[in-house]
């Protein structure tokens, strides 16, 4: 199976304080950790498994700038058989439909049975996968965490409330857009970065992938961004200060009142 | 302006929540707007939901049809596209049904899709200004969007105030002919319910919470005896059930357990609102976080800025010395 993983390098959250720069026109970038966006670490994870036990390849694809290669090397690391950066300046500023219509050019140069992507990423936004899917006009389905092979069909597992999984039986090719918890990703060692790091990855510009440069970057987006601002606290909580020992008796205060000691 | 349509979830044939939520944020989008309500599915349920939610809305259209039994976002698309105008303007709330239907709408509509709004301040022009957020929760954005060709905007469940005061007395009108080919490569098969776990964190009145602040999964422990010295329940965030430190029925949030304690110990959780989704009857909620910026601190009542790991067990052996 040909399949095709769609990530992109994003600030780790876990790892970063994301604060606003002081004009709010962008998160404060200096000494940010970047890292794969969570989600698609588990996309990858899950091609890799399935070309293992049906045959094929993995291919991981991104919209960025040079940076960028830093996350097609690592899911190459971790086991992708090739990788493609999409990138020229003219991107910049894509909205969703912008980066799923240069991510749609990308796919019509290859012949995939199988479009992974993210369940969602930095803006919490999750739609480049059912925009894709849209767009090459093949079946789709979000927050996947469950997949099976059967022949040109899959039987995926959707994620839905309250811990509930709804099966549906999907025509290849489709796109996907996966679920944390589907796998547990592997571990990259530097062993593995070594091994890929001299590897060849294909750069294409609009003019490689046939794209109107007009149809995509900051004039064609939709939706913009005007600022970034930190939420109103509203009232927010009652912050418990002093020594730990202080605040230890001040909240057991709490809890007793709450009920929340027996 | 454009008309105004939403989209309307309904389960057991009672309707979502958000359909007295949709209607709020239509109302920012146009205050004089006749919002059109559109429900899909089949049988006796689907009437008795068009019928309750014209109580809401003046206007219902109903399509009725077997392949709209389940809500396959597949099969719904392709209805939403033979049926509404080019320029629509159709809200969907932003739960796991929107993700699943909304972008690909967007474009098969031709028209602009906005995500996960939180909240909407107005029209000027073609351009609708709404806010959202990013990274988790930690920033906020200012968000513009040209609606002129019509537009999908999904709308966070919770942050429009429902009015139920209001009555519509709306009429229902069956649809059902317009509906067109609803084939898709897609088919629903079956719902698998969620496993029962060997504790129930629905019942319990005291839940100590981690999240992905507990670093490891030996320190679970620490969470597990201040639970036991409190006589409550360890429960948590999803990360935690992803990396199998926990089962999945200790999973707090939409895709996991909607809990109703009376206090809820929020440790080394940064408060996402999938998470916090979870947490119905306003309990007394305690955070403890060492980062004083995480979103939780938002929505406790009580916060402590520690690092679990050390907090933790002081305050296991203060309850114990009580
Ligand atoms: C469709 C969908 C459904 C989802 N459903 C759920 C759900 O049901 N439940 C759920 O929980 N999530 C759910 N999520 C995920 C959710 O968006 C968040 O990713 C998740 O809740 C984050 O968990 P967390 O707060 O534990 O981790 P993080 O967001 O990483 O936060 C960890 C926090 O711990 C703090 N911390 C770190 N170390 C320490 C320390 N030593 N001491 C004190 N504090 C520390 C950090 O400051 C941070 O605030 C869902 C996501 C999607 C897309």
């Amino acid at each position: 199976m040909e399949i095709l993983v769609c990530v992109k390098r994003v600030p780790d959250t876990a790892e970063n304080e994301i604060e606003v720069n002081g004009s709010g026109s962008d998160i404060e970038r200096d000494d940010l950790v970047y890292s794969v966006n969570e989600w698609d670490n588990y996309a990858v994870e899950e091609a890799i498994q399935i070309r293992d036990n049906v045959g094929g390849t993995v291919t991981v694809v991104t919209v960025g700038d040079d940076e960028s290669e830093e996350v097609l090397r690592r899911e190459m690391a971790m086991g992708a058989d090739n990788g493609i950066l999409l990138t020229d300046d003219a991107f910049e500023g894509s909205d969703g439909k912008g980066i799923a219509t240069l991510l749609k050019a990308a796919v019509e140069k290859g012949k995939y049975d199988l479009i992974l992507t993210g369940a969602q990423a930095d803006d919490g936004a999750g739609q480049v996968g059912g925009m894709l899917a849209a767009m090459l006009d093949v079946p789709y389905a979000s927050l996947v965490n469950k997949i099976e092979v059967n022949g040109d069909k899959l039987k995926v597992g959707r994620e839905i409330e309250g811990g509930n999984q709804e099966m549906n039986e999907i025509a290849m090719p489709c796109v996907l857009s996966i679920q944390t918890g589907i796998n547990e990703p592997r571990y990259v060692g530097i062993r593995g970065i070594r091994k890929v790091a001299s590897v060849e990855i294909p750069e294409l510009g609009a003019g490689d992938l046939g794209v109107d440069a007009g149809a995509v970057g900051a004039a064609a987006a939709k939706v913009k961004r005007v600022d970034y601002f930190v939420p109103e606290l509203g009232e927010g909580a009652e912050m418990l200060e002093g020594s730990t020992e202080e605040i230890i008796a001040k909240l057991i205060e709490h809890l007793k009142a709450k009920g929340g000691l027996k | 302006m454009a008309d105004i349509y939403a989209y309307i979830n309904h389960k057991n044939g009672v309707a979502d929540d958000s359909a007295l939520e949709l209607i709020e944020a239509a109302k920012k989008i146009d205050a004089g707007a006749a919002v059109t309500a559109i429900v899909t599915g089949s049988g006796s349920e689907l009437d008795q939901v068009a019928d309750a939610v014209a109580a809401t809305y003046p206007k219902v259209l109903k399509f009725n049809a077997d392949a709209l039994a389940y809500p396959n976002a597949e099969v719904v698309r392709k209805l939403l596209v033979n049926v509404l105008p080019a320029d629509a303007i159709l809200l969907v709330a932003h739960d796991t049904f929107g993700m699943d239907l909304s972008p690909g709408l967007s474009i098969k509509l031709d028209s602009a899709f906005v995500s996960d709004v939180a909240d909407i301040e107005g029209v000027d022009g073609s351009t609708l200004k709404a806010i959202r957020q990013e990274y988790s929760g930690m920033v906020s954005t200012h968000v513009t969007c040209d609606i002129s060709a019509g537009a999908v905007i999904n709308v966070r469940p919770g942050c429009f105030a429902p009015d139920e005061s209001q009555s519509a007395g709306g009429t229902v009108e069956d649809k059902s002919g317009d509906a067109g080919d609803l084939s898709t490569g897609r088919t629903f098969l079956e719902v698998v319910e969620a496993e029962v776990g060997d504790v129930d964190i629905t019942k319990s009145d005291v839940l100590v919470s981690v999240g992905r602040g507990i670093e490891d999964e030996e320190n679970i422990e620490i969470a597990q005896e201040l639970a036991d010295a409190m006589g409550a329940v360890v429960s948590c965030s999803r990360p935690i059930v992803d990396a199998k430190w926990l089962e999945k029925s200790r999973q707090v949030g939409t895709s996991g357990q909607t809990v109703k304690p009376k206090v809820y110990m929020a440790c080394g959780i940064s408060g996402s609102f999938q998470h916090m989704g979870g947490i119905k009857g306003s309990p007394f909620i305690v955070a403890i976080n060492k980062n004083v910026k995480a979103p939780i601190f938002q929505v406790a009542d009580v916060g402590i800025e520690a690092d679990i790991l050390e907090f933790l067990p002081e305050l296991t052996e203060a309850i114990g010395e009580l």
